[in-house]
């Protein structure tokens, strides 16, 4: 079996595993109230990590280049309120006209 | 740099993404409102699929294996961490740690939803498969309840947008390029922040984002990627002893 192969099914079986994990061990139970008011904020953290390190990290390096400009771009779309669609076109294409220029 | 844009950007009543998600009462939504939530970012993730696509075959990764690799693990950012590790002549164990690690974050986020899903254990193991961090957030209905239909709706259409999407690139990726110079990169930031946008409810939400990517920003150079982001989770823990306040 190639290399690739290997990673395909390793990496989806423990994927579904891990996604499964809390569904299979505690679906359907309300969660205890403490841990609901922590459960809330999760995803604020999560996303806000999502956009640290999808922006600024290249492996273990913190880079600011187009990706970063590209977020700024976004941001300000999105504080003149564009639909979803509009921000995410409008960074990429940020993006790539600093890469065209070579900035 | 970023959190402060992170933060400027979660401006407080953003039209499109909170009032998407008005937090009905949890029942009242249906399945194809979580198809319509989400529709816009099907468009991203099938753009994504795309790319996917072109970097597996780049990475060496057949065809049917990268359609394979969609349909089974339906994680964008492990896909393509696996692909480049690969690419780069990485070792197969390296490909495998670097995908799983970037998917532990699955394990709080599947904690999170599991109030949400009842049934047989085969349908939640099944149900739990939708998860991703798009259909997640707009799910979220406040004070960390998540609707089982909307999850569903928005699960099932972004699964099949990165699936048809990932198709595609295999299919004509040839034809596109690099798809860094399309800035394709930097979208999927952007994405995450309209997603934060939506998400910045209360007070105690912005300081569980900023916080939450200062965790993930000062680890970038210490740890391997995709720990970051599961310690950033951590972040949630300002909100013990809050007792969960609705929104």
């Amino acid at each position: 079996m190639s290399a690739a192969w290997i990673v395909v099914i390793v990496v989806s079986l423990a994927t579904i595993a891990i996604k499964g994990a809390g569904p299979l061990l505690a679906g359907g139970r309300e969660l205890p109230r403490a841990v609901a008011g922590v459960v809330s904020l999760l995803a604020p953290a999560v996303l806000a990590a999502l956009i640290v390190t999808n922006a600024l990290a290249s492996g273990r390096h913190i880079v600011i280049d187009a990706r970063a400009a590209g977020v700024a771009a976004a941001a300000i779309a999105l504080a003149l309120r564009a639909p979803i669609l509009v921000v995410v076109v409008v960074a990429a294409a940020a993006a790539a006209l600093l890469r065209a220029i070579g900035a | 740099m970023a959190i402060r844009i992170a933060a400027a950007g979660g401006a407080r009543h953003h039209p499109t993404l909170v009032d998407a998600a008005a937090p009905l009462p949890a029942g009242r939504h249906r399945v194809v409102d979580g198809v319509r939530r989400v529709a816009p970012l099907a468009v991203a993730v099938a753009a994504f699929g795309v790319t996917f696509g072109v970097l597996a075959q780049k990475a060496g990764i057949g065809s049917f294996a990268a359609l394979v690799f969609s349909a089974a693990t339906f994680a964008g950012s492990a896909q393509f961490a696996a692909a480049s590790v690969l690419s780069a002549g990485g070792t197969t164990a390296a490909a495998i740690l670097a995908a799983v690690l970037l998917n532990a974050r699955y394990l709080p986020i599947g904690l999170s939803v599991a109030p949400a899903l009842h049934g047989p254990w085969w349908q939640r193991l099944l149900r739990a498969q939708v998860v991703v961090d798009e259909s997640w957030a707009v799910s979220h209905i406040g004070g960390g309840r998540y609707d089982r239909r909307l999850l569903l709706g928005a699960g099932a259409t972004l699964y099949c947008a990165w699936v048809a999407g990932t198709a595609a690139g295999v299919a004509f990726g040839s034809l596109l390029g690099d798809p860094a110079k399309l800035g394709l990169d930097a979208a999927f930031p952007a994405l995450f922040l309209a997603l934060l946008a939506g998400q910045l409810r209360d007070r105690r939400a912005v300081v569980a984002a900023l916080l939450g990517g200062a965790i993930a920003l000062v680890l970038i150079p210490f740890v391997p990627p995709g720990i970051p982001i599961v310690a950033a989770s951590a972040a949630c823990l300002i909100g013990l002893g809050s007792r969960g306040a609705a929104s």
